[in-house]
Order: structure tokens, then C-alpha cells, then sequence
């Protein structure tokens, strides 16, 4: 979504959430709500059945043309050329250091269309960025204004929205997308997700989201349902490991620094950083982004000084109380030769240093 | 006068930083409001003085977070501390439950009966929240 106005963007449900009383916030210069009732319920309600959540500031950017693959191929790290027409995988845009200009998903819809989602604070970077590598032959379009986007995650995901949208949506499996119609406009139903559970991203026409968001909260109203605000979307990736741009990345690491490097697909070719990456693989990382638990009491928050064999190592770049697990987790990079599970460290909160080790990650895996 | 209301009981006294203290004879027992715990959210960890610190009237006596934010709690009056709420370590979701009961924070031996006359009444700190609580 992309409305313009001056102050806060709004998505079509601001008017929804208001009505509500949901505690609305500014995030990325949209007014986006950070929780309905209470984060913890609304966490746990995606963990056990299911919460909605809208996420319509997320950004769009068509990318389009006989050229458009080798564009994807050139400004990001996987395999695009490896995408079947109707699959999706997370990878990124990275600068020429191989730093991140963004973190970001692609959708394959055709062997020459792709549409990428990218995050919100990010959008006009990310359209800037690929426009400027664009040749001939890739159209680069940022469609963000034409899409609102729900995220229905949680175990019931999938029945609830098979209720409103057809059991077709059943058959698509992880990290594949269809395209179809819903209440009159197109829509794509993508099985992915920001909260390590099972679930669906809708991207659709934004004059329908107020009406589908109804329609799955009275479809999901026997599974109890819970709209969900950022709050719990934030500690929901967290538990997953899964990294939150700006802060456990930016244009100053790598994904294989990151623990990324399952998007790495050096044997593809050359692309934006690939030198870069393949020095480090080669040499090794000095430093990674590891997943800690605390052991004494306390609450790791990003900015957080972290201590390594009594040294400073940087600070923690994610970290909350993790309402799942009931601990205390965190993210931080550490060096190289700290970076090992069982590792003890030290968080230092309100000038106190507060231990905790590091723990295998994801923190918070699925039953399969 | 307005209508007694739950979540401003009359018999306390308020800080415009959203404490509550009951004096009872020399003892203070003091905690954050109902509107304090609301604008919080689910509150999952508390952070507490030990027994004996002397602490003075605005000084900051603990810590109390919730899964998005960090809250500095202040003394409302002047005074040593007699006893800690120790259950809030275990369960510090009694905050959010019962703000004014169970979810009471330390309790204060006052130095300073006086230092009460510069709190809020339960009316005025009604007031205080009405107009934005800042």
C-alpha cells in the first residue's frame, strides 16, 4: 500500500482498528496497530490456532519484461532462475559489499513476471535500488498503492481460510502461491509467513480488505480467531528466528554473517556482492549473529551492550521475552570464535550484566 | 464530585507519574496505577529494591516491563524500604490483574507524613489521566 496525504499512511482497515480499540502506533510512517487486547494472547492464539494480522504496509514492486530474470539474478543472492512460475523464496537486496539493502520476498507468476515484497520503511529504497540496475528489457514498477495484504497465520490457518476463499488454497504448499479471484478483484494466496507457523500472506485489491478481514474473522470465529497487531508479530518471528530489517540487518552485514546463507547460491553466476561472499566463505566470517537465552533475570532489548569472554562484542539487536517459551531471548552477533552453542555471555541491562548462553536457534521450531 | 470509580480508588494517593501509595499508620504501601498497567500491557518482568534502601520522594525505586516496553517505577514519598512484593517475581501478571491488591509493589516505612499533601487526590488524578496522563 502506498496512500498519499500528509502524517501517517493509513491501510483500509485504519478505520476497522479505530472502531475496535486497538492501541495503534507509528511504525515505518504508517499508523499500523501494535495490539488488540493483550501481545501474550494474541502470540499464543498463533501458536495454537490462529491471528490475523494486517500487514498492507508492506511494499510491492513488479518486475517484469524478457529481461526481468537476469535483473533478480543480478541485485540478489538466491537462485531466481531455479523459481517454478507459482513459487516464492526469501532472499535479498544486497549492496556491493554484499551488505543488506533490504530483506525480501519473490514471487515467480510467470516465466517474465515476478513480484517482489519488501518492507515498508524500505519500499522507495528497494524501487530505487532495482530501477537503477534495470537494462533494457525489465519493466520496474512499484505497485505497493494496489495491494492491501493480510497475514492469516497459525495451525488453523489454512481451514479458516478455506472457508472464504475455496479449498483450492489447501492444495498450495510452502512457499508456493496461486492467483485467483476473491470478492470480485485478484488476489494471490501465498503460503508463508512472519511467525514460524503454518499460514497465508493474501496480497489484494485494497477496496476489498476491510470486507475479507470480516470475512475471516466470522469464518475463524469458531477456531477463536484473534486479530493480531505488530506487537505480536515482532515476538512471533523472534521465537522463529527470523530477522527483522533495521534491526538484526542493514547495509552493514552479510547474509552469511547474518546466518543466511541458505540464500547464498554462489554457483549461479556473478551478482551484487557475490566477491564479497565468496571471500567470506572462503576465509570464514569474523563475526555472527547467534541466538541467546538469559539465565539470570532480565529482559535483552535492542541497543543492549553484550559480553562476550568479558569483552564487549556489540550490542543485542533483537530481544524480548519470548511469551511462547516464557524466557528471555535475544539475537546479537558474536565473534567467531564465541559463535558456538553453550557459549556463555553477559547482557548488560540498567548497568548490571545479566548472564545468558547461547542456545541453538530457531528458538521456537513447529511440530511437524 | 465525580462517581467513585474502580480505577481511581478514593482512599489512595497518586503520583502524576502514575503511582498509588495508601499510608496506613507509618507504612506506605505503594504500586502503579490501573491506567499505569493498561498503557503497559501484559507486564512480564518487575524489578524491585532490595530491603532497607533508603529512597527519596521522585527517585526511581524499580523497574517494570511488559513484552513491549520498559517503565521506570518512582517513589511517590520519601522512605525506607520494609518488604518487597517478592510473588511479582514468579507472577508479575498480578500487576495487570489487581494493580491496587495483589500487584502492590513495595511496602515504605514514611519518613515525611507531609510529602502526602503533594499528591494527587484519586479525583485529581482522575483528571490528570483525562486530560492525556502526561
Amino acid at each position: 500500500m502506498q496512500p498519499e496525504g500528509p502524517g501517517l499512511r493509513k491501510t483500509p482497515l485504519n478505520e476497522t482498528f479505530h472502531k475496535s480499540g486497538a492501541k495503534m502506533v507509528d511504525f515505518a510512517g504508517w499508523e499500523m496497530p501494535v495490539q488488540f487486547g493483550s501481545v501474550i494472547e494474541e502470540h499464543l492464539a498463533v501458536r495454537t490456532r490462529a491471528g490475523l494480522f494486517d500487514v498492507s504496509h508492506m511494499g510491492e514492486i513488479r518486475v517484469e519484461g524478457p529481461s526481468a530474470l537476469a535483473l533478480l539474478q543480478r541485485v540478489t543472492p538466491n537462485n531466481v532462475a531455479a523459481l517454478s512460475v507459482g513459487q516464492a523464496h526469501y532472499t535479498a537486496l544486497l549492496t556491493s559489499r554484499a551488505t543488506f539493502v533490504d530483506d525480501i520476498l519473490i514471487y515467480r507468476r510467470a516465466p517474465d513476471r515476478f513480484l517482489l515484497c519488501v518492507n515498508a520503511s524500505n519500499t522507495e529504497k528497494d524501487f530505487r535500488y532495482v530501477s537503477e540496475h534495470a537494462g533494457e528489457g525489465a519493466r520496474v514498477e512499484n505497485a505497493s498503492a494496489e495491494y492491501a495484504q493480510l497475514a492469516l497465520q497459525g495451525p488453523r490457518a489454512a481451514d479458516i481460510l478455506a472457508r472464504v476463499a475455496g479449498r483450492a488454497v489447501l492444495e498450495i504448499t510452502n512457499y508456493h502461491f496461486f492467483e485467483g479471484k476473491l470478492r470480485g478483484g485478484e488476489a494471490i494466496f501465498s503460503r508463508t509467513g512472519y511467525t514460524g507457523e503454518d499460514g497465508f500472506e493474501i496480497y489484494l485489491d485494497p477496496r476489498e480488505a476491510a470486507g475479507f478481514w470480516s470475512d475471516l474473522m466470522t469464518a475463524g470465529k469458531e477456531d477463536d480467531l484473534r486479530p493480531c497487531g505488530l506487537g505480536a508479530r515482532d515476538t512471533l518471528r523472534l521465537e522463529a528466528r527470523m530477522p527483522l530489517y533495521g534491526n538484526d540487518i542493514d547495509e552493514t552485514v552479510t547474509p552469511l554473517e547474518a546466518g543466511l546463507g541458505f540464500m547464498v547460491r554462489l554457483e549461479k553466476g556473478d551478482f551484487m556482492g557475490a566477491n564479497v561472499l565468496k571471500k567470506q566463505k572462503a576465509e570464514g566470517v569474523t563475526r555472527k549473529l547467534m541466538g541467546f537465552e538469559l539465565t539470570g533475570r532480565g529482559i535483552p532489548r535492542h541497543g543492549y551492550p553484550l559480553r562476550v569472554r568479558g569483552k564487549e562484542a556489540g550490542a543485542v539487536t533483537s530481544g524480548t521475552f519470548a511469551p511462547y517459551l516464557k524466557k528471555s531471548i535475544g539475537l546479537g552477533y558474536v565473534p567467531v570464535e564465541a559463535a558456538r552453542i553453550g557459549e556463555e555471555l553477559e547482557v548488560v541491562i540498567r548497568g548490571g550484566a545479566v548472564p545468558g548462553r547461547i542456545v541453538k536457534t530457531p528458538f521456537y521450531k513447529r511440530p511437524s | 464530585m465525580k462517581e467513585p470509580n474502580a480505577a481511581f480508588p478514593p482512599n489512595l494517593r497518586y503520583s502524576k507519574e502514575h503511582e498509588w501509595v495508601r499510608v496506613e499508620g507509618s507504612v506506605g504501601i505503594v504500586g502503579i496505577t490501573h491506567y499505569a498497567q493498561s498503557e503497559l500491557g501484559d507486564v512480564v518482568f518487575v524489578d524491585l529494591p532490595e530491603k532497607g534502601r533508603a529512597l527519596t520522594a521522585g527517585q526511581e525505586l524499580g523497574t517494570i516491563e511488559s513484552v513491549k516496553a520498559v517503565s521506570e517505577v518512582y517513589a511517590p514519598l520519601s522512605g525506607e524500604v520494609l518488604e518487597a512484593n517478592e510473588s511479582l517475581r514468579d507472577h508479575p501478571e498480578k500487576v495487570n490483574a489487581d494493580p491496587y491488591g495483589e500487584g502492590w509493589l513495595i511496602r515504605l516505612k514514611v519518613a515525611d507524613t507531609s510529602e502526602l499533601e503533594k499528591l494527587l487526590t484519586a479525583e485529581g488524578y482522575q483528571s490528570h489521566v483525562e486530560e492525556g496522563g502526561h
